[in-house]
C-alpha cells in the first residue's frame, strides 16, 4: 500500500451504512405484518411472483403509486436482468 | 459424498456467522481439481427470525425466497437458493426474517437437507445461539460440529453444554454413532494472552477435550469484511483472520498442519501511522 493511498482510503463504514439503509428500508415494511405500507406489500409479492422464474436483485422491482385528483396510476418497473432464461414456466404463462 | 457440518456454539455472539461464510468461501474456492476449487459448497442460514447471513455473504438484496418458503412450499429449493456472484460453486440458502420459529420443522428441515446433500458437496449450517429448537434443527443432521468458542470462562461451558447435545440429541447419536466434532477458537487476543488474562488453549482444549481445528485471531479485518458483505476469506485473503480459517478449512478435509496463530502482516505505513479505525 503506497502513503497516496492510506490518506485516501475512507474505511468501510460508508459502505455498511448504505447497505443498511437499503435493507431496512424494506425488511421494516415486511416485518411490520398487516396494515403496512399497501405499496410495499404490493412490491413484495410482484417480486415473489418474478422472483419463481428467474433470480433478480430486489431493487430491479420498482411500485408506484400516484394519486390524481380525478385519476390515479399505478407505475410498475421491473427491470430484467440481459441473461435472463426464462423458464418453462414462465413461457406457459 | 455430501457432509454436513454445523457451525454452533451455545454462546451468542461469539462468531458462528462470521465462520460459516468464512469456511464456506473457503471451501469452495479451494480443493477441487488442481486447487481450482470445483467442489460445490451451500451455506444455510439456521437463525429464523435474526437472519445475517445474506448480509455477511453480501447477498442480502437479492433475497426473495428462504427456508420456510421452501419448507412449507410456496418455492422450490432452486428459487431460495442465491448463488454466490464471485465464487461460482458457493450458494446461500437464507432463513426467514419475518416468519415464526416454529415454521421450521423436523420434517421440513429433513427433507431440505437431504435434496441439499444431492446438490453440494459441503452443506454448511449457521446455528442460532442457544440450545433450543433452532439450534437443536440446525444440527441434527450433522455429520460433522464445528464448535465455536472464545476463551473466556461462559464460552466454554455453553460450548461444554454444546457437545453434550451432539452426542444424544442428533440424528447420528440417535443412530448410536459419533458426530465428528472440532472446536474453533475465535477471537483470540495474543496480546491478552500474553499477558496471561486469557484462558489459554490448552486450557479449553483439556478441558472441552475434543481437537483442535483452529485458532482464529481477533481482526479489525473481521469488521471491514462484514461492512462491504464479503466473507474475510475473500475480502482479505492475506489477513491473520483468513489463513487461520484456511488452515482450517485444510484440516477440516483431514490435512495434519502445525497449530499456529497467524498475526497481521503490517506494511511500512501502517506501522508508521497505526491502524486506523475501520
Ligand atoms: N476474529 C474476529 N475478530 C474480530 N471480530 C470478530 C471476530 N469474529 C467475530 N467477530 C465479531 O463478533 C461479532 C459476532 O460475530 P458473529 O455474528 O459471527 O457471531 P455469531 O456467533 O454468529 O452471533 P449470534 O449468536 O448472534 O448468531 C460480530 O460483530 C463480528 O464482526
Ligand atoms: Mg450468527
Amino acid at each position: 500500500m503506497s502513503i497516496f493511498s492510506f490518506f485516501v482510503r475512507r474505511g468501510t463504514a460508508p459502505v455498511a451504512r448504505e447497505r443498511l439503509q437499503i435493507l431496512l428500508a424494506h425488511e421494516r415494511v415486511a416485518t411490520s405484518g398487516e396494515g403496512g405500507d399497501v405499496v410495499a406489500l404490493l412490491r413484495e409479492e410482484i417480486l415473489a411472483v418474478i422472483a419463481k422464474h428467474f433470480p433478480i436483485e430486489r431493487d430491479r422491482v420498482q411500485v408506484k403509486l400516484d394519486r390524481g385528483s380525478t385519476v390515479s396510476t399505478l407505475e410498475i418497473g421491473v427491470e430484467m436482468p440481459v441473461d435472463a432464461k426464462l423458464g418453462p414456466r414462465a413461457r406457459v404463462a | 459424498m455430501a457432509r454436513v457440518v454445523v457451525v454452533t456454539s451455545g454462546k451468542g455472539g461469539v462468531g458462528k456467522t462470521t465462520t460459516t461464510a468464512a469456511i464456506g468461501a473457503a471451501l469452495a474456492q479451494t480443493g477441487g481439481a488442481g486447487g481450482k476449487g470445483g467442489e460445490r459448497v451451500v451455506v444455510v442460514d439456521f437463525d429464523v427470525g435474526l437472519r445475517n447471513l445474506d448480509l455477511i455473504m453480501g447477498a442480502e438484496r437479492r433475497v426473495v425466497f428462504d427456508l420456510i418458503n421452501v419448507i412449507q412450499g410456496d418455492a422450490k429449493l432452486h428459487q431460495a437458493l442465491i448463488r454466490d456472484k464471485r465464487i461460482e460453486n458457493l450458494a446461500l440458502l437464507p432463513a426467514s426474517q419475518t416468519r415464526d420459529k416454529d415454521a421450521l420443522t423436523a420434517e421440513g428441515v429433513a427433507q431440505v437437507i437431504a435434496e441439499l446433500r444431492e446438490k453440494f458437496d459441503w452443506i454448511i449450517c449457521d446455528s442460532p445461539a442457544g440450545i433450543e429448537r433452532g439450534a437443536a434443527l440446525a444440527m441434527h443432521h450433522a455429520d460433522t460440529a464445528i464448535i465455536v468458542t472464545n476463551p473466556e470462562v461462559s464460552s466454554v461451558r455453553d460450548s461444554d453444554r454444546i457437545i453434550g447435545l451432539l452426542d444424544s440429541k442428533t440424528e447420528r447419536a440417535a443412530k448410536g454413532e459419533r458426530v465428528e466434532k472440532h472446536l474453533l477458537l475465535t477471537r483470540y487476543d495474543p496480546v491478552r494472552a500474553a499477558r496471561g488474562d486469557m484462558l489459554k488453549t490448552e486450557d479449553v482444549l483439556e478441558i472441552l477435550s475434543i481437537p483442535l481445528l483452529g485458532i482464529i485471531p481477533e481482526s479489525q479485518e473481521v469488521l471491514r469484511a462484514s461492512n462491504l458483505g464479503a466473507p474475510v476469506t475473500l475480502n482479505a485473503p492475506d489477513s491473520a483472520p483468513a489463513r487461520a480459517y484456511a488452515d482450517a478449512v485444510r484440516r477440516l478435509r483431514g490435512e495434519t498442519l502445525d497449530m499456529v496463530v497467524p498475526t497481521e502482516r503490517r506494511g511500512f505505513v501502517d506501522r508508521l501511522f497505526g491502524r486506523r479505525v475501520a
